[in-house]
């Protein structure tokens, strides 16, 4: 059953190479259709991975080179529900996207279809993989598919700004990365995940163990966009055009938290296992700063794509802390918040597609009540951010429920009211939009929100032709998906037990190098949200709506303090102040941890 | 085995950062990030190189002979084909932004903020 695990990278990348090599002579449609299809059939064998792998990981060895003697010579996908799970959500925002897209990029022919395609290969390959080197390229590849795709609509400014601060941030990133691997290679010998954790296990961190473990966090830290490297994101996915800003927010950055993950519990937690407290003390950290941050900043956009960039960065802090927790509770809930929020993002980024594709503008104050008229793109805003908000009991509240009662039951009792705070500053800001635009609630001007100057008209392309169902089927279709995760029966139990799978090590490299079964782990209990869990989620929900209302009162006194004007004042734009923010937070992380992990 | 590769690598990294945080020129900036991935060409080989050792071509070598680590030369001419690619679309990038905003001075480029 293994031959299914390349395939669902295989597929789009040759699907891409046939496009490009014959899609000159096929008729406009057929690339449309092609990649829909390649799209929903590389989610159909994801989604098949996720029930394959769920009793032990499927290990594919490329070209039959199998481990000899515990050595492994060859590149192994190694593939866990988790990993298939996040390739599965990768697959159903594709296809979306490809038929919110239909008609899209007419006059561009099929290039825009092959950058997507390669792009989702990518990012397949990344969540998949078992070989640390691979994930370095996966990673590569999808992050230039992704500068490309960013720049796609390049005649304005804004869009190269947001492009090359993308690429360059990012590259740097990827650097980090791969001096990261570099070292971990030549004290190893061993680029496999499987054998670079048994080769570490054993012996305390010294300090090149730790200057690579720093890198390698760093270098995805960056690509997750997280506080203080998140800077790029915000100016790269508010640019982005709509069927790629969905991908974008809804799995590219994240995908930096499950790789974090990933190289935490295969890799690093030998050496690094020794100081839980410490290794938890930062990777909170890092995530309660940029759930508070992107939350605030969120709340103070005007740009719709680009209040969609903030809410992605402070969600990412919250997945961050559930990776940060260090505990099954903490990474099961991490990655279905990823899934049920993805899934959300999408939604509402297709949503906001419609708004540009029918009003011609991303402002939320300048199409104060010009929504009237969009009344099912009003109902995905709506259902969207009180889902956002972690409204129990749907998708996003059972995850949330997750991360929280883990850290309840780790002594961490002051982490569910900071997370609920990010995601009522998120939500309202959601709200606030969906009053303001569908209603025609509030002021038509706000001084505590930023606007942005240029407008973006080339979303219109195509619109006059492009019928309402098109669009609109993909959007309602995510809404649903993510709000309805929470009712797939026993998921909170067998996503917690995948977790704890994917968290024992030593069954991992018996699974991966000697081809030995994981031996089954006994099953965690059967989780109900509780009480507290309830009572964050609903006080979530209603000081999501709360603060929406407050802030769409007609006449209030300004809030534009000074702290807001500083934090705004970081979002320069400016390519060189993101580069030296990255310095010293990189600075900043590498000696809390050469103070603490020794 | 020498530490001067690593310093140097050490210190292609920190130029070229140095580079691109002060850069005002589009085209500059992407051979500044060039510098910055050559660092870890540098890096790559000297972790794969052994003292005296011969290029790890196995015909016409006598068995046993010394050769260098050709996993890490795999791993650099990968990572030279995508540094290539990256600096490639940022020069294209730069072009666009000469023709069309009329400036390749990354600081002017600037629309979104706060």
């Amino acid at each position: 059953m293994t031959a299914l695990v390349p395939l669902a990278v295989a597929l789009p990348l040759v699907a891409a190479a046939a496009l490009t090599a014959f899609g000159h002579f096929m008729h406009p449609r057929a690339d449309d259709l092609v990649a829909i299809a390649v799209a929903a059939a590389m989610t159909v064998i994801a989604v098949l991975l996720v029930f394959r792998s769920s009793r032990h990981d499927l290990v594919y060895w490329f070209g039959a080179w199998s481990p000899r003697h515990g050595i492994g010579i060859g590149v192994s996908f190694t593939v866990d529900p988790l990993g298939a799970g996040i390739a599965a959500l990768i697959g159903v925002l594709a296809t979306a996207s490809l038929v919110f897209a239909w008609r899209y990029f007419d006059d561009v022919g099929t290039l825009f279809h092959v950058l997507f395609l390669i792009f989702v290969g990518a990012m397949t390959g990344f969540a998949l993989t078992g070989d640390l080197f691979n994930m370095f390229v996966w990673f590569e590849l999808m992050s230039v598919s992704a500068y490309a795709l960013c720049g796609y609509l390049v005649e304005q400014p804004r869009v190269l700004q947001g492009a090359l601060n993308f690429a360059i941030t990012n590259s740097i990133g990827a650097l980090m990365v791969l001096a990261g691997i570099a070292l971990l290679y030549g004290r190893t010998g061993a680029l496999n995940l499987a054998e670079l954790g048994k080769a570490l296990a054993g012996r305390p961190a010294d300090g090149l163990v730790i200057v690579a473990f720093v890198l390698l966090v760093v270098g995805f830290l960056v690509k997750a966009g997280a506080v203080p490297f998140h800077f790029w994101l915000s100016d790269a996915y508010a640019v982005a055009p709509t069927p790629v800003a969905v991908l974008f927010a809804g799995v590219l950055s994240d995908l930096g938290f499950h790789a974090i993950a990933r190289i935490y519990w295969d890799v690093f937690s030998g050496p690094v296992g020794a100081h839980p407290g410490a290794v938890r003390g930062l990777l909170i950290g890092i995530g309660v700063l940029t759930a508070l941050v992107g939350g605030v900043m969120c709340f103070l956009q005007a740009d719709l794509k680009r209040l969609m960039a903030f809410l992605t960065i402070a969600h990412g802090g919250i997945f961050l802390v559930g990776v940060g927790l260090l505990t099954p509770g903490g990474l099961a809930g991490s990655t279905l918040y990823l899934i049920a929020d993805g899934l959300l993002k999408g939604a509402l980024f297709l949503a906001i597609g419609i708004v540009l594709v029918r009003l011609h503008s991303g402002d939320e104050l300048w199409l104060r009540g010009k929504g009237r008229s969009l009344v099912p793109s009003g109902i995905v805003f709506c259902a969207c951010g009180l889902g956002l908000a972690a409204l129990p009991p749907f998708g996003p509240f059972l995850a949330k429920s997750l991360i929280e009662e883990s850290a309840v039951r780790l002594g961490y009792g002051w982490l569910p009211p900071l997370l609920t705070l990010a995601t009522i500053l998120t939500g309202a800001a959601v709200l606030r939009a969906t009053g303001r635009i569908f209603l025609g609630l509030g002021p038509g001007d706000d001084p505590l929100l930023t606007r942005q100057t240029g407008l973006p008209d080339d979303e219109e392309r195509g619109g006059p032709r492009r019928r309402s169902t098109v669009l609109l089927v993909p959007a309602v279709t995510l809404t649903v998906l993510g709000l309805a995760l929470s009712f797939v029966p026993q998921i909170a139990d067998r996503s917690t037990h995948h977790a704890a799978r994917f968290e024992d090590r030593t069954g991992y490299v018996a699974e991966v190098l000697a081809g030995k079964e994981q031996a089954p782990l006994p099953r965690a209990a059967a989780h109900h949200p509780t009480t507290g869990s309830w009572l964050y989620g609903a006080a979530s929900a209603l000081g999501a709506l709360g603060l929406a209302g407050v802030a769409l009162r007609p006449r209030r006194r300004s809030l534009v303090v000074a702290p807001i004007r500083v934090l705004k004042a970081f979002h320069s734009g400016a390519i060189g102040d993101y580069v030296t923010w990255l310095t010293v937070g990189t600075a900043t992380f590498g000696g809390l941890a050469a103070l603490l992990l020794r | 085995m020498s530490y001067a590769p690593y310093a140097l690598a050490g210190w292609l990294f920190v130029i070229g950062l140095y580079g691109v945080v002060t850069s005002r020129h589009l085209i500059h900036l992407a051979l500044c990030l060039n510098v910055m991935q050559s660092s870890t060409y540098v890096l790559l080989l000297a972790i794969g190189y052994r003292n005296r050792g011969t290029a790890p071509i196995y015909k016409g070598i006598k068995g046993g002979a010394r050769v260098v680590d050709p996993v890490v030369q795999a791993l650099t001419l990968t990572d030279v084909v995508v540094s290539v690619t990256v600096v490639a679309l940022i020069l294209a990038l730069a072009m666009d932004a000469r023709r069309r905003a009329g400036t390749a001075d990354p600081d002017r480029l600037v629309e979104l903020q706060g």
